[in-house]
């Protein structure tokens, strides 16, 4: 937006805004309210329901000179405009005067609100939206209180229509906005939902299959002013009001997207506390206010039934339950006997106090701490990750993204909104991947590589823009060419790396190749600038910082090696079925986890965790913003915070841990990790006010998002902000030669079958499904019929699966989604056959 | 002098003492007005506070529609109600949503009838029973089952499966004011 000032009056009071304002966004900013219903301030308005009706004038010009007509006093005339006009689609222009709170006007808007009423049922006691509604809100505030229209002509209509499995369409409530429509349009990128007929049949209709089919459909009943939109997970669950609300974070990806939970007691759970509804908090540089569907609908698992709730230990071959005290005790034996020879092994799924403690412990025993996510780059993230400040709904014309080797869209899907916002805005793309992702239709640049060539590709686009020699495999491309002219004269770059069918050792290459990128267009050590991972877990950045590594794709020999192992918030044995065999021998083993995990049923002693939504601490985005999240509901049985087991298991050893409460734990990350040096809580839960206004008083203009007050984090500076002159070591990635068969992908779905989205039967239906997705070639090399049953041979394994052939799969590879019941960590090369 | 004063007081007294003696005479002859309670209970008056019931319909619906108002409106956070969805197959009350549970706190409510104005519906009504002890907390917590009123003559117990769209409107429907 151009930043040239109009200066305006509202109601008697000057107001400057930007060049281009609507006048109802001008009036919010000098604090006047008109109501709106149709308007929002993150979708452009299209005038719909007239409730913002205002009378605005203009200065009255001579039209043989353009100058403006004074009057007497040497100010300006004002010619007031014939009839009264919607604020939100008219913009500002200099000396325009509006005048909201006039009789003419006031009176307009009742009228309107008349009209808008004649064919709501007025359900309100029955409604999920009552409370928070801007109907309601604005009926007593702007509404005669009394129709002059016969109640007995109501129009009534459906009042269970599904739209989707997941949202459900009130038709009566619906007054017809289009804030739903115009957000899956322009917001989410999923245009699935449209008007169907005309007048007072006019109705919203889903031409998708499956109806509503987007990531983002929860948020439509956020920016919903009425109740005609509700999720199947809350319908009925509780009134706005007599829900408590706990700020959070969501655990799902690695952006990191702030939440309220809505918490209640719940009679089906005996009286317990549940969550009831998540809910977005604003965060205008995270996720604004918007959440994906699989942080909103995927809760379920937080406080399940099937949780763990007491320590258990094995006695003659069986997992009793037993008191906390003998199974540290038990705990601390074993890993007494192993001596040095103890491994962790650790996901980023647990908080940075979690993982500070972990690799503390694993320390002073002598142990190794590994980080079980399979993706390289943490180190160089801390080095030339994106600036302080940086804030990708910021990105514009002069801007450029690199999206390399990530489907966004399945593995972060605000990250997947806010780039393809970015290119709305006019900010270059570049998308390198071996197969057509959602991202491709913003790309200006797509990259197309075979697997296994991910890293090489960013070496070539390293290459382009150096003229180095030694990198010339693709020195040839134009492609890679001009895509590399792209990123080489953007003024701000940010890259995303992923890991999709990335072995360890590539994943290694392709982090510094894009570190490489970084450095040579100088892109880094400021504000938008700089790199980001996609990694496979929520805290896996966090995890680096607080010094756990990767086994560098060697986890097999890296646990075979070990005497004993303390498995936290992992589950080896579900991914990669071959590693039982390390468990099953005399092999000490203790896991801590939420639920009975196939390696936690190996285990000798099993500690019960408590979950994110029961517990405090923090974690660290992919952004590298370090979040605080609070603990919402009561503990479950006998569940433990993992920091807090960690330091009693510590004590059993002799160790001393910070032991007193995940604040004291922080306090120790900040006295030893010099990039969290100068953030404490205090300064976490620091906030501003943020544009739009949501959630408060006047919900009517930004939606139910639930406004920030209880932090919005700080992004952590990267080396390079401190010392420019980084140098990035780039190897070769490893050759792959003489293998056999087909390459099995393993790819990410969102919604996929593992531990912490089951628990969610609402999300049944939308799950993936385990199915190998083929090229058309191979299937008809290999005989396969849409939908036949083939045999997999993976690792001396047989799975039997389903098979289709789907275009845009690259020939002699077949992609399967991650955590749907195959376990398969890495690309790998298989036989297939037809199912005899 | 002083004789004389003395008798007359003692006069005084004694017709003080036959004035009450009078009154003791008189009752016995007057209908008592003591109950044999809890063998025979006195009426209350019609508008009396006791404690609530939660109404049907003729037919034998619910009247409650699980909003929760009275939960809001009661002054004593004596009320708890959860509510679930209706389906034709499977239906407790008119419209979309029912309480699936309905709990007041009979420790806690000062029988003020907040909730009974509250709702939108009729369905909760403070009636005439007063006699509420208990001899543990637990037994003070009245579920939907306690509170609701037995299913009418005429109608059928809740759940029932009704016609598809015929009782689709959960607050019943309004007169025009005209």
């Amino acid at each position: 937006m151009s930043e040239e000032l109009v200066r305006l009056k509202i109601d008697d009071i000057d107001v400057r805004v930007p060049k281009g304002t609507k006048v109802v966004d001008a009036a919010k900013q000098a604090g006047i309210e008109i109501p709106v219903f149709c308007h929002h301030p993150k979708i452009e308005s299209v005038g719909m329901c007239r409730m913002c009706l205002v009378e605005i004038g203009t200065p009255k010009r001579d039209r043989s000179t353009g100058e403006n007509i004074l009057d007497k006093s040497g100010q300006p005339q004002v010619e007031f405009w014939p009839k009264l006009e919607t604020s939100c689609t008219t913009p500002v222009s200099e000396g325009m005067v509006v005048k909201v709170s006039s009789e003419k006007a006031i009176e307009g808007r009742k009228q309107i609100l008349e009209f808008l009423l004649t064919s709501h049922p007025l359900d309100c006691p029955v409604c999920d939206k009552g409370g928070e509604c801007s109907l309601q809100d604005l009926a007593m505030g702007h509404g005669s209180g009394e129709s002059r229209f016969v109640l007995d002509d109501k129009k009534h209509l459906d009042k269970h229509v599904p739209l989707g499995d997941l949202i459900v369409l009130d038709r009566e409530r619906c007054v017809q906005c289009a804030r739903c429509i115009r957000f899956q349009e322009e917001v989410a990128g999923d245009p699935v939902l449209a008007f169907a007929e005309r007048g007072r049949n006019m109705e919203i209709v889903t031409f998708s299959d499956p109806g509503f089919d987007s990531y983002f459909s929860g948020n439509t009943t956020d920016i919903c002013p009425v109740g005609a939109l509700t999720t199947v997970d809350f319908r009925f669950g509780a009134r706005s009001w007599e829900m408590d609300a706990t700020a959070s974070i969501c655990t799902h990806c690695p952006v990191g997207c702030n939440l309220m939970l809505n918490t209640r007691r719940e009679a089906s759970a005996n009286g317990r506390q549940m969550i009831k509804r998540v809910m977005p908090r604003q965060n205008e540089r995270v996720n604004e206010i918007w959440i994906c569907d699989k942080g909103r609908f995927a809760h379920h698992f937080a406080t399940s039934d099937e949780r763990l709730t007491k320590p258990l230990v094995r006695i003659d071959g069986k997992l009793i339950e037993t008191s906390w005290k003998k199974a540290l005790e038990r705990a601390a034996e074993g890993l007494k006997a192993a001596g040095e020879g103890v491994v962790g092994l650790a996901s980023g799924r647990v908080s940075n106090e979690d993982l500070f403690s972990f690799h503390a412990l694993l320390k002073s025993i002598g142990g190794r701490a590994i980080l079980s996510d399979s993706q390289a780059g943490g180190a160089l993230v801390q080095q030339v990750g994106v600036g302080q400040g940086t804030d990708i709904g910021g990105l514009g014309v002069r801007d450029a993204i690199l999206v390399i080797a990530s489907d966004l869209h399945e593995e972060a899907p605000i990250w997947w909104q806010r780039v393809m916002g970015a290119t709305k805005r006019g900010t270059t793309l570049v998308v390198a991947n071996a197969r057509k992702t959602r991202l491709d239709d913003y790309a200006e640049h797509v990259v197309r590589y075979r697997y296994q060539e991910a890293a090489l590709t960013g070496l070539g686009l390293l290459q382009a823009i150096t003229g180095a020699k030694d990198l010339s495999k693709f020195s040839g491309d134009e492609l890679l060419k001009s895509a590399a002219k792209a990123l080489t004269e953007a003024e701000n770059l940010v890259i995303f790396y992923g890991v999709e069918g990335l072995t360890y050792a590539e994943s290694k290459s392709l982090s510094e190749a894009c570190a490489a990128i970084l450095v040579e267009t100088k892109n880094i050590g400021r504000a938008q600038n700089g790199l980001i991972a996609v990694w496979p877990k929520s805290n896996t950045q966090g995890a680096w910082d607080m010094g756990l590594r990767p086994a560098e794709g060697d986890l097999e020999n890296a646990l075979a090696d070990a005497k004993a192992a303390y498995i936290m918030a992992v589950d080896p044995v579900g991914d990669n079925p071959n590693l039982a065999e390390i468990f099953n021998g005399d092999r000490f083993l203790v896991v801590q986890e939420l639920f009975m995990t196939p390696t936690a049923e190996l285990a000798d002693v099993v500690f019960p965790a408590q979950s994110f939504a029961e517990r405090e601490g923090t974690f660290t985005s992919g952004e590298r913003r370090v979040q605080r999240f609070y603990p919402a509901v009561k503990a479950l049985g006998e569940t433990k915070a993992d920091w807090s087991i960690i330091a009693s298991l510590a004590a059993s050893l002799g160790i001393g841990l910070e032991s007193s409460s995940a604040a004291r734990v922080f306090l120790r990350i900040t006295e030893e990790i010099e990039a969290y040096a100068e953030i404490s809580y205090q300064s976490l839960a620091e906030f501003e006010e943020q544009w739009p206004p949501v959630g408060e008083e006047d919900l009517y203009y930004g939606g139910t998002t639930f406004k920030n007050r209880q932090g919005l984090g700080v992004q952590l500076a990267p080396a390079a902000e401190k010392d420019q002159s980084i140098k990035i070591q780039w190897s070769a990635p490893p050759e792959f030669k003489g293998k056999k068969g087909y390459l099995l992908v393993p790819v990410v779905e969102l919604y996929d079958r593992g531990a912490t989205v089951m628990p969610s039967e609402n999300l049944h239906s939308r799950l993936a499904s385990p199915v190998l997705r083929m090229s058309l070639k191979d299937a008809k090399s290999i005989g396969v019929m849409q939908g036949a049953q083939v045999e997999l041979l993976l690792d001396g394994r047989t799975e039997e699966l389903q098979a289709i052939a789907e275009e845009g799969v690259p020939e002699g590879v077949i992609l399967l989604g991650r955590g749907l019941g195959v376990p398969i960590a890495e690309p790998e090369y298989v036989e297939v056959r037809l199912k005899a | 002098m002083g004789l004389l004063r003395g008798l007359w007081a003692a006069f005084l007294g004694m017709l003080e003492l036959l004035r009450g003696l009078w009154t003791t005479f008189r009752s016995m002859f007057e209908t008592p007005v003591t109950y044999q309670y809890p063998e025979v209970k006195r009426p209350v008056r019609e508008r009396f506070k006791g404690r609530h019931v939660l109404k049907r319909y003729d037919n034998g619906l619910e009247r409650c529609i699980g909003c929760s108002l009275c939960a809001a409106a009661c002054p004593a956070d004596a009320i708890f109600v959860e509510a679930a969805e209706n389906t034709d197959e499977e239906r407790y009350s008119p419209g979309e949503r029912y309480a699936s549970t309905y709990e007041i706190n009979l420790l806690r409510c000062i029988f003020c009838g907040y909730c009974e104005d509250a709702c939108p519906t009729e369905a909760i009504v403070l009636e005439h029973q007063y006699e509420l002890s208990f001899t543990n907390r637990r037994d003070a917590i009245y579920t939907k089952e306690l509170l609701i009123v037995p299913v009418p003559e005429d109608g059928k117990p809740t759940p029932q499966n009704v016609p598809v769209g015929m009782f689709n409107r959960a607050i019943p429907e309004m007169k025009d004011p005209a």
